[in-house]
């Protein structure tokens, strides 16, 4: 196996065992970057210290460190001092930060070292990567088929195992529908478990960053690290975390109840994911089917609240500052800012944003409702597998016809995993197994069990 | 034609004197640092900052409310209002709109008359733009220091009715600020601003289908000299017949004058909603109490307290109130000294507030073992008084005056010097 492949775990043991060094593992991904990615185009900008800053890690381990000397790839809207950060936009085109972002912060104080920053849908507004002001990302298990997105340049670094890890954000399905799409396992954490600082703002009340990684546990362990109340940002939470990497394992789902939600099972996915509950039920967990709001209302909702705080978050891109003006923007940005701009307005507002709002109080409700009996549901991330290029360029509801399965858990700022669980025609298909807010442990521990049960998120593309 | 009367309403900007900005750890001390030297992240804008609510503001504002005599609201949020300026660099403005921490209250005019509060709400200041040449270039630069400085804004509703209580409104307004020691209130640094809102009504309820705002009026003698210019202005308008403009019009000191500045037909539509990146703030009814408990006596009843319990006439004591470093001399000597003299030497003179007072006066009474002391001290002086050197009466005055601290008058010494000398 070469280093690349290696999941966090793996790559910890060889490390420590002096099997290889860090700059062994750095050279390995950034060798398989400079193979692989002009084919698929992951990477927007890469850090030219990866390498020196592994040697200095070589010369002093900190093992103490949890991801210590481990490469991952960093979705473009997280800010990096000094490194260009665009957000995929060229309204940003040659934008250096003048600080870190939070989660960025917490992964270099951990020891991580980043390997360059990931494609993503411009200003995250997308579902393909393909609205990228860079040109899209292919995806690495059939390049005439999107990655998703907007982490897109993200998961297709992880598929292609052009790092260890990679972080992406997830408005609504940002992380997970590109995971399913690209066959790796993506966690959203509930909203306000990590830190938005420094993070390009799409959607705020709805902005979610987390880890798209090759197998649960690694994804729990960049969790762990990332996750917490941050002085630095008003809507994280105070909760302590309660995310444990090394207790995953040892679930018992015996007697457990899980949801299966009719309105979500839908397209070629449906039976990949029935054939996943069976997994479960064989646990002796107790799957019911559950009657959730049709997920239509979720898209009213999501995309109204969406395209309104975007049309907010945008203003500052004013022309005066960060030297591109206003027509430096692309189709779906003006497009977003137009429709929140309209659904703002005086006399509007009411029978918008704050219908929006109120219909989203009612989704809040119903979860409320749902996992007062249940652990959790399982649903898929998207109806079908990757979609063909082109299918999301000039769709403005692309992003949230594709993300309709999760939109409704993340209105309500739930935590949800995805993970491989099957194929069609060769390409991934990815389970969501979704809980109530600040359930990471539980969500975590399920995917850990479906994957110590079945092998999918083993499967690698051919490049 | 029905009767029109002058409506009048004002919002004032007050800059909050707290350490830091309304949403950063930047100095909210912005005035005449170097131009973007007091910046970070949040108070630029810059990509991925977010605001964090300074706890010590929101206090602040929600007494000023309460000296106001508002009801404050125990769910408040923080607003988005969205213009496009160069000086706001985010494109919009975190302000509240539909729940401002204190709304409804009042203060009263000597008269009697009330004038309504309608809010009293935060925001963040913007940042500030000066017009220069450059090379040979007009430029507009923008200085970012001030930006997210909190900033108080209270409006009123139109009730009043004249330039003189405009004015008489805002100095209470002052002095109720100064006490609450929240802001220094100085209009020269901008740190208090004035917005009147005037037009001919039919009442306060039943508006005009114009107003004038008049921005720029930076001392409380141009609001209303700005104020009756602008009444004038449009009573000449309305009486040929003609409607003014709905404008913001400036105030020319020299002219005393007011100018167009821009002409408003709409008003601006900010989409205000409520701001993503901040909670709602949530406060308990014990928490706005103990914010109450905290309010210092304001000064009409501080005056009322002086004319009761010292004699002293009002208008001597709202002069004393005006200034809290007097009113602390006058209370730290006012046992010392007969209160009213006291007070009339604080007020009419200007003396060294850092030295005891020096009170003159023939009844200033003298301690006769002060005097007794003096002669025991000095024997020599007085067997060369007694033995006819009458003139060494001086170096015994001036020993008095030097155990006294100089708060005797020199003429009741010499008396009871006197007194006791051939006594």
């Amino acid at each position: 196996m070469m280093l690349n492949q290696l999941t966090i775990t793996e790559a910890q043991v060889g490390l420590r065992a002096k099997k290889f060094s860090i700059v062994e593992l750095v050279t390995a991904c950034l060798d398989q970057i400079k193979t692989y990615d002009h084919k698929l185009h992951c990477f927007l900008t890469l850090n030219d210290q990866a390498l020196n800053q592994a040697k200095v890690m070589d010369a002093k381990p900190d093992w103490s460190k949890p991801l210590f000397g481990l490469p991952f790839a960093l979705k473009d809207n997280f800010l990096t001092e000094g490194l260009r950060t665009t957000a995929s936009a060229k309204v940003l085109d040659d934008y250096l930060p003048q600080y870190n972002a939070t989660v960025y912060q917490r992964l270099l104080n951990a020891g991580a070292i980043l390997l360059g920053k990931t494609n993503m849908d411009a200003w995250a507004h997308g579902s393909s990567t393909e609205t990228s002001d860079y040109g899209p990302t292919l995806n690495p298990w059939n390049t005439a088929h999107l990655p998703g997105g907007s982490s897109g340049g993200s998961a297709a670094a992880v598929a292609a195992d052009m790092c260890i890890f990679a972080i992406g954000s997830e408005t609504a399905g940002s992380i997970r529908q590109p995971a399913a799409w690209c066959g790796v396992t993506g966690f959203k954490p509930t909203y306000g478990r990590v830190s938005r600082y420094g993070v390009i703002a799409m959607a705020s009340s709805t902005d979610s960053p987390g880890p798209l990684a090759k197998n649960t546990t690694d994804a729990a362990l960049v969790t762990a690290v990332i996750a917490g109340v941050d002085p630095c940002d008003a809507t994280s939470s105070p909760k302590p975390v309660d995310i444990h990497p090394q207790s995953l394992q040892g679930l018992s789902l015996k007697g457990k109840k899980i949801a299966l939600p009719q309105e979500y099972l839908l397209g070629e996915a449906k039976d990949l994911v029935l054939k996943a509950a069976e997994v479960f039920k064989q646990a002796g967990a107790n799957i019911k089917n559950v009657s959730l709001l049709d997920p239509k209302f979720a898209i009213d909702v999501y995309t109204l609240v969406q395209r309104s705080e975007v049309s907010s978050n945008l203003a500052r891109y004013d022309g005066i500052r960060y030297g591109a003006d206003r027509s430096a923007f692309s189709y779906q940005a003006k497009n977003r800012s137009l429709l929140g701009t309209f659904a703002l307005s005086t006399g509007y507002y009411d029978q918008y944003y704050k219908k929006a709002q109120q219909v989203r109080t009612q989704i809040i409700a119903e979860f409320d409702q749902l996992f007062k009996e249940y652990e959790f549901y399982l649903a898929p991330v998207s109806p079908g597998p990757a979609l063909k290029l082109g299918t999301g360029q000039d769709n403005p509801m692309f992003g949230e016809i594709e993300d309709r399965l999760v939109e409704a858990s993340s209105v309500a700022g739930l935590t949800g995993l995805s993970v491989p669980c099957g194929f069609i025609d060769g390409l991934p298909i990815g389970l969501q197994i979704t809980g109530p807010q600040f359930s990471e442990q539980s969500i975590l521990s399920a995917g850990y069990f479906y994957q110590s049960q079945t092998k999918f998120h083993l499967q690698k593309p051919k490049l | 034609m029905t009767k029109l009367i002058p409506v009048i309403g004002l919002e004032i900007h007050v800059e909050l004197k707290t350490k830091t900005g309304m949403f950063c750890s930047c100095s909210a001390d912005h005035f005449g640092k170097a131009p973007n030297t007091n910046t970070c992240p949040v108070c630029l804008g810059l990509p991925g900052a977010l605001p964090i609510p300074n706890h010590q503001a929101i206090d602040w504002a929600i007494m000023v409310g309460l000296a106001l005599n508002c009801r404050v609201n125990l769910e408040s949020t923080f607003d988005r209002k969205h213009y496009f300026y160069p000086d706001l660099p985010k494109g919009y403005q975190i302000s509240q709109y539909d729940d401002p921490f204190c709304q409804s209250g009042f203060l009263n005019l000597e008269s009697g008359k009330k004038i309504r509060i309608n809010r009293v709400h935060l925001e963040e200041d913007t940042a500030k733009m000066q017009h220069k040449v450059v090379n040979g270039k007009k430029l507009t630069l923008v200085d970012f220091n001030r930006s997210g400085v909190p900033l108080v804004e209270i409006v009123t509703e139109p009730d009043i009715s004249s330039g003189a209580e405009a004015k008489e409104f805002l100095k209470k307004l002052r002095d109720i600020l100064r006490s609450l020691q929240v802001s220094d209130c100085d209009m020269e640094k901008g740190s208090m601003r004035l917005e009147p809102n005037i037009s001919w009504s039919e009442s306060a309820t039943k508006l005009n289908n114009y107003k004038v705002e008049i921005k720029n009026l930076n001392s409380f003698r141009f609001a209303e000299a700005g104020i009756d210019f602008e009444l004038n202005r449009q009573k000449a308008l309305l009486d040929e017949g003609k409607t003014p403009l709905q404008e913001t019009r400036g105030y020319n000191s020299q002219k005393h004058a007011t100018f167009s500045q821009r002409i408003k037909e709409t008003s601006a539509d900010y989409r205000y909603f409520p701001d993503p990146d901040i909670p709602p703030i949530v406060l308990t009814k014990e928490y706005v109490e103990k914010l109450r408990e905290k309010l210092p006596k304001f000064p009409e009843v501080l005056v009322s307290e002086l004319v009761k319990s010292f004699h002293l006439n009002t208008q001597t004591a709202q002069l004393l109130v005006k200034d809290a470093s007097k009113l602390a001399y006058f209370k730290k000597y006012c046992h010392e000294i007969e209160p009213e003299k006291l007070a009339n030497l604080i007020v009419n003179k200007k003396i060294d507030l850092k030295q005891p007072p020096i009170i003159k006066t023939a009844s200033q009474k003298v301690d006769s073992g002060i005097i007794e002391k003096v002669l025991a001290e000095n024997a020599d002086a007085v067997a060369k008084y007694k033995a006819g050197k009458t003139s060494i009466i001086g170096f015994l005055i001036g020993q008095v005056m030097k155990l006294t601290h100089g708060q005797t008058d020199p003429a009741s010494a010499q008396n009871l010097l006197l007194k006791h000398l051939q006594g």
